[in-house]
């Protein structure tokens, strides 16, 4: 018996039962599409996470306040001002692992130039929190040490700031913006980063030298935060443990004390994000591949209905000469056949959705060719898992049996 | 004359029907010659059609007793070899036509080429159209079984079975679905069949129909009770003009 002429007869056989066919195969293509889409989906949303980690920074701690516990009502984070400028030299001259450090102030601040006006936060830090935070200059400069020593009324503004204060695609090198009445000039322009994981715009931020602003706008000693960069992702925990140690010794702190500060990284967040990203993928996978075996049942269910119905086609196979065999593999070819078309029709039908999901859900999707594998290959194997039955329960008929069957 | 083509020996068989132990055939002794044309008879449950069953290889459970075809001892084959020896050296023909549904005249015909992998696929569709055409359907190759008539399906079951070239046609009650015209016309087919030296074994309960073959065998509660020559043999061809006139509808179908 050749291969050809089973594959010629299963061909036969399912061409004279189109719509069955294509009804059956519905299961499994609707099964490995919803596969291919969910992984995709999935995907995207896990590499956007951490495309917008590494935005922030990947490597950079963050370290603030801790909260205000009095007679037992906590503030929450950030309530208590314990940072000062000498945590964070002292940081950056004992801790190891640390490439950049910088004490950071903000001040939410209405921003005027010529006669359009904007409100935004003004952050005061060092130089290296540009290279902590990731971000690149468009156009002119960062400012200097000597800006920094002088506290000189310079600033880096970010492309929202820009289009509103300037309009869209202006320059706004050399300008001149006032910052709650006091005039600063503009001195460079941040490169486009948009919004984060958490949607913040990461563009409408106003940058100026740290002794600028915590002299010239805030009079305060204390910081909202420190910004340090360890040398690597792996000695992120290094760096927050000699800072938590560091920081417990600067502020007199004793064993029975708890923290009166909060370190993070940006790998934690990240990390969790990760995860809950992750748990959903395995959960949208799980669904889409209930539906998948749902429609290997549904193969299976058709092909024994098929059997049944087909018990004297079989005896008359049978009787000009067919061997249990040829009835058996003429099953199975038409059950693979089903599921392999189905599985194929299935992988267009989900990237055609994810990619739509990619285009008008704005969401970004990654198809990646092991879902594609996965979800062909356990097609392939349902159809023969399911298949093979009701095969071997044809291919095992007594002829003269199949031939009376009513 | 002479070579045994089908030699049977003390064949016994029983099977149960729930409980209920029923002896089908009761020690049959028989034996057909090569280009024979065999007529059975016999009441409904006699064994006549368990009979041709055995000997058409189509029955996988055990029966007792011996059986040669050809030369070969059927008992001892297996599932497959008997496969093959329907394949090859057995051609079918049922009451009920059992001709695939929804399946061209041509592609019924082709069947049992498909299972014969020493056919191409080019011969196969020379033979199956050559078949077609000795039984005169060579024109309706491409209908389906829906569009033809009793008379012409039985007829696509001949070509099928005669396409593989076997050595023996086994029909049972070729002619139980078909009026008298075309049973006749079935006839003239399986003689002019004989004439060209293939065996043929028919089960009847028709006593006109066995009055084609060149011998009768009468079966009764699973033995063989009587093996005659037909005296006077009719002859389909000589049979044909003289049954009446038909009206149009009887042309149609």
């Amino acid at each position: 018996m050749r291969i050809v002429n089973i594959l010629r007869i299963a061909y036969r056989s399912l061409a004279k039962n189109k719509l069955r066919v294509l009804l059956t195969m519905l299961g499994i293509i609707i099964g490995v599409a919803s596969v291919i889409a969910m992984l995709a989906i999935g995907q995207g949303s896990k590499q956007n996470i951490q495309a917008s980690m590494a935005s922030l920074g990947i490597n950079s701690v963050m370290i603030y306040p801790g909260s205000v516990n009095s007679g037992g009502v906590r503030m929450g984070a950030g309530s208590y001002s314990t940072l000062t400028r000498k945590d964070a030299d002292a940081i950056a001259a004992k801790c190891e692992f640390v490439t950049d450090v910088t004490p950071v102030v903000t001040k939410s601040s209405q921003v005027i130039a010529g006669n359009q006006n904007w409100h935004t936060m003004v952050t005061g830090a060092l130089n290296q929190y540009f290279s902590i935070r990731n971000l690149t200059i468009a156009l002119g400069n960062t400012f200097s040490s000597t800006d920094e020593h002088t506290a000189a009324k310079v600033c880096v503004i970010g492309q929202t700031v820009s289009t509103n204060l300037f309009g869209a695609g202006a320059n706004p090198v050399g300008k001149f913006i006032r910052i709650n009445s006091i005039p600063f000039k503009v001195i460079g322009l941040l490169a486009v980063k948009g919004q984060n994981t958490f949607g913040q715009d990461q563009d409408d931020v106003i940058i100026a030298p740290f002794s600028t602003v915590m002299k010239r706008m805030l009079s305060t000693l204390y910081l909202n935060s420190i910004l340090v960069s360890a040398t690597s992702e792996k000695d992120i925990e290094n760096v927050k443990n000699q800072v938590s140690t560091l920081l417990r010794i600067q502020h007199k702190l004793t064993p029975a004390d708890q923290d009166d500060f909060t370190v993070r990284s940006q790998a934690d967040i990240a990390n969790t994000f990760e995860s809950i990203s992750n748990v959903m993928t395995i959960l949208l996978a799980c669904i889409a591949s209930i539906s998948l075996l749902v429609g290997g049942i549904g193969i299976m269910n058709i092909m024994l209905v098929s059997v049944t119905e087909r018990t004297r086609e079989i005896g008359i196979r049978m009787a000009v000469g067919a061997k249990s065999r040829d009835i058996l593999f003429q099953f199975i070819i038409e059950s693979i056949f089903i599921s392999v078309l189905g599985g194929i029709t299935g992988i267009l039908l989900g990237i055609m959705i994810s990619m739509l999901v990619g285009k008008f859900g704005g969401w970004p999707v990654v198809i990646t060719g092991s879902s594609i594998f996965l979800s062909f290959a356990f097609s392939s194997a349902v159809g023969i898992f399911f298949g093979w039955y009701p095969a071997r329960k044809a291919s095992n008929l007594n002829p003269i049996d199949a031939l009376r069957y009513e | 004359m002479g070579t045994p083509l089908i030699s049977v020996k003390d064949m016994v068989k029983t099977y149960k029907l729930g409980d209920m132990v029923v002896n089908a055939l009761r020690g049959v002794s028989l034996v057909i010659e090569k280009g024979s044309f065999v007529a059975i008879m016999g009441p409904s449950g006699s064994g006549k059609s368990t009979f041709m069953n055995i000997i058409g290889c189509l029955d996988y459970h055990p029966a007792k007793g011996e059986y040669y075809l050809d030369g070969v001892d059927v008992f001892k084959l297996d599932k497959d070899q008997l496969a093959e020896l329907r394949n090859k050296k057995i051609g079918f023909i049922f009451q009920s036509f059992n001709i695939l549904a929804r399946t061209s005249a041509i592609e019924n015909v082709e069947l049992p080429m498909l299972y014969n992998s020493t056919v191409n696929a080019k011969e196969r569709k020379e033979r199956a159209l050559a078949a077609l055409k000795s039984v005169g359907l060579a024109e309706r190759a491409d209908h389906m079984p829906n569009q033809l008539s009793g008379g012409q399906q039985q007829r696509v079951a001949i070509a099928r079975s005669l396409v593989n070239n076997p050595l023996v046609i086994m029909a049972d009650e070729p002619t139980g679905n078909l009026d008298t015209r075309s049973s006749y016309e079935i006839m003239q087919i399986f003689q002019e069949l004989n004439d060209k030296g293939i065996t043929i074994v028919m089960v009847t309960h028709e006593t006109d129909i066995a009055q084609f073959a060149t011998s009768n065998i009468l079966f009764r509660d699973g033995q063989i009770i009587s093996n005659v020559v037909v005296k006077d043999r009719k002859i389909a061809k000589d049979e044909i003009p003289k049954l009446p006139i038909l009206d149009q509808n009887d042309i149609l179908t």
